[in-house]
């Protein structure tokens, strides 16, 4: 087998509630992948099998060709970074660190070495001899994944690690974290429910709703071609029209929004009279103001009904002729460095052939 | 001064005198009256002399306070074993079970001790209950000589004590992290090396008040040698009973008092210096 962790038909109930249903999924080696999707898609259920903390009602897990699923957390090469860090709080941050070698009978000379290694790493060699109370949160987040990494396991699990830190120490903790992983070159399985979060670090993001997987692919991927609309929905702000294929020309199709027609290239086979969803990205969208632009094919117009200024970008809302309010997200950069827009001014909204995605309508 | 703050001095003011005139004064009384003479007639003189403390040194009396602190050191230990699981599972049951096992923790409580140690003696005598289950099974062949024993007081005062022993234990585990534990197991901890090495010391504090709330009372506990015992099972709370109301020898009844508060006084510091500052919050 290929992956260091495959899963193979794995399914979980809790009191006859399915919370995964016959999920597969292969993990490279050195890989950093992260399982994305809302509270209660089962993210946290599969993680918990893979460490051992649960037992699943069906399917097989392998880990480094070893089937796994029977056995115990303590037999498992995978190491858990607990949401709440779960430091053990009458030991120092050296005992911490040193217990997962202490029960692996690791001698006492090696077990320093390896613990003043790792601290160093995560940078906490001078803090070795305090307890986790007198440790700030991003500190104790480093020693919960030192405790793990030092016994050098093959995968580690983070289940939500970030989500109690504060917005700019969870960026830098990102970063470290990033680091670290390449530092180590091991598999970091990464829990989160935070899209930005997701795309940021991983090398792949598995994107989960209902016990399902929806789709695995590169942030890129997942961002850009999106396998469905809950996966659209779930990474980044969205524009979605609802639309039918008026007509198929060659490798195109037409379709038309607010009454404007508009075409691209037909990468899914698409048939006429298809019902299909239209997205586009926020910042995707190209708005101008009236004089700013003579021929206004293909555009849809609009009213400004909201500006929301953010800093490096402006935020508008724009109402379409119909009334319908769609997001579009404006960067400031050398072609456009006044963007100014008043509430109620008249706007024609645009985007780049073929940048939309076109989805199958499947509830149509 | 406001109205709160006048709230304050008063029940601070009463909670003083509380203590000084029903704590501290008889306290004083009994030390003052330790070190003045015995008379049978008015039962003690304030003259001062240290004949009552001469006379605890007395080899039959450290032969009683020795076997106290001996028993009292066994029931706690016993409470300890049979205490720490019942709380452990406790702290890990669901919510109905939970009630129904703190009801078999409250229960006794409803009745008097006293007279629930009365009913002992029909469990321990030598037809009681358990020498007819064992008799019958055929464990034994003839009654066991269980009453008026020390392992009949021992039996009393652990069955009368446990639960001061279960109640500190249960609000420590029930405060454990179950995060903690599957964090050791992660790291490839077995259950031993969980049990040594994080839960016990995660609960020391209700381990250590568990302790002091079965080992001062059973010391001291004068009843339950008394129903249980035999005439071999003298401990100090007998010992203190019998100086003030039978051989009306005060002084040396209030001696014995000054020297179990000072012998508790040491324990409750040994355990205090064993606890670290931050588990202290459970003593108090």
């Amino acid at each position: 087998m290929a992956g260091i962790i495959e899963i193979h038909r794995l399914s979980k109930r809790f009191d006859q509630q399915l919370i995964l249903d016959d999920i597969s999924l292969t993990v490279n080696d050195g890989e950093f992948l992260t399982l994305l999707g809302p509270s209660g898609c089962g993210k946290t259920t599969l993680l918990r099998l893979i460490s051992g903390f649960e037992s699943c009602d069906s399917g097989q897990i392998f880990i480094r060709d070893k089937n796994v699923t029977q056995l115990t957390p303590q037999q498992r090469d995978v190491h858990t970074v607990f949401q709440s860090y779960a430091l053990f709080p009458h030991m120092t941050v050296f005992e911490n660190v040193a217990f997962g070698l202490r029960c692996s009978k690791v001698s006492t000379t090696e077990i320093k070495a390896r613990v003043e290694n790792i601290l160093a790493m995560v940078q906490l060699s001078d803090f070795s001899n305090r307890k986790p109370h007198q440790l700030s949160g991003g500190q104790q987040q480093r020693v919960a994944i030192a405790r793990a990494v030092v016994n050098e396991p093959l995968v580690l699990l983070l289940d939500e690690s970030l989500s109690s830190l504060d917005q700019q120490l969870r960026q830098s903790m990102q970063i470290e974290l990033k680091r670290l992983q390449r530092q180590l070159g091991i598999t970091f399985i990464f829990v989160t429910h935070d899209q930005e979060e997701a795309l940021a670090m991983s090398d792949r993001i598995v994107i989960m709703q209902d016990g399902h997987i929806i789709q695995v692919g590169t942030p890129r991927e997942v961002y850009e071609e999106p396998a469905n609309l809950t996966a659209a929905r779930f990474i980044g702000q969205l524009n979605i029209f609802t639309s039918r294929i008026n007509e198929v020309t060659e490798n195109q199709i037409h379709y038309s929004i607010e009454h404007i027609e508009r075409r691209c290239k037909n990468v899914k086979q698409l048939k006429k009279a298809d019902p299909i969803n239209v997205l586009v990205r926020p910042e995707d969208l190209r708005v101008w103001g009236e004089h700013e632009l003579d021929p206004t094919d293909h555009m849809l117009p609009g009213t400004i009904d909201e500006v929301i200024y953010k800093g490096s970008t402006v935020d508008l809302i724009v109402r379409l002729k119909s009334g319908r309010l769609i997001y579009a997200t404006e960067f400031f950069d050398e072609d456009d460095e006044n963007l100014f827009y008043n509430k109620g001014e008249s706007v024609w909204v645009n985007w780049l052939e073929n940048w939309e995605v076109i989805l199958i309508d499947e509830s149509a | 001064m406001n109205q709160r703050s006048a709230f304050k001095s008063l029940t601070i003011g009463t909670l003083v005198f509380w203590l000084i005139v029903f704590e501290l004064f008889p306290i004083a009384m009994i030390v003052l009256v330790s070190f003045s003479t015995a008379n049978s007639s008015t039962l003690y003189t304030y003259h001062f002399s240290l004949d009552a403390y001469r006379q605890l040194f007395n080899p039959i009396y450290i032969h009683v306070l020795l076997r106290s602190v001996k028993t009292a050191s066994i029931t706690t230990v016993f409470c300890l074993l049979i205490g720490y699981p019942f709380a452990y599972i406790l702290s890990r049951s669901k919510l109905r079970w939970k009630n129904l096992l703190f009801l078999f923790v409250i229960i006794p409580f409803w009745t008097s001790s006293l007279i629930r140690t009365y009913a002992m003696i029909a469990i321990l005598k030598s037809k009681g209950i358990i020498n007819s289950v064992l008799l019958h099974w055929g464990v034994i062949d003839h009654p066991l000589q269980v009453l008026f024993s020390n392992t009949a007081v021992i039996i009393g005062l652990v069955y009368n004590l446990l639960p001061f022993m279960i109640i500190p234990l249960y609000s420590n585990l029930e405060k454990l992290d179950y995060k903690l534990i599957e964090a050791a197991q992660d790291l490839g901890s077995n259950t031993w090396r969980t049990f040594f090495k994080i839960i016990i010391p995660m609960t020391k504090a209700g381990i250590i008040a568990g302790c002091i709330l079965v080992f001062l009372p059973a010391m001291t506990i004068f009843y339950i040698p008394e129903i249980l015992g035999g005439a071999k099972s003298l401990l100090m709370g007998n010992l203190i009973q019998d100086q003030f109301l039978f051989a009306l020898n005060w002084p040396l009844g209030a001696a014995s008092c000054v020297v179990l508060i000072v012998i508790l006084l040491l324990t409750l510091g040994i355990f205090w210096r064993a606890s670290r500052s931050n588990h202290r919050g459970a003593l108090l």
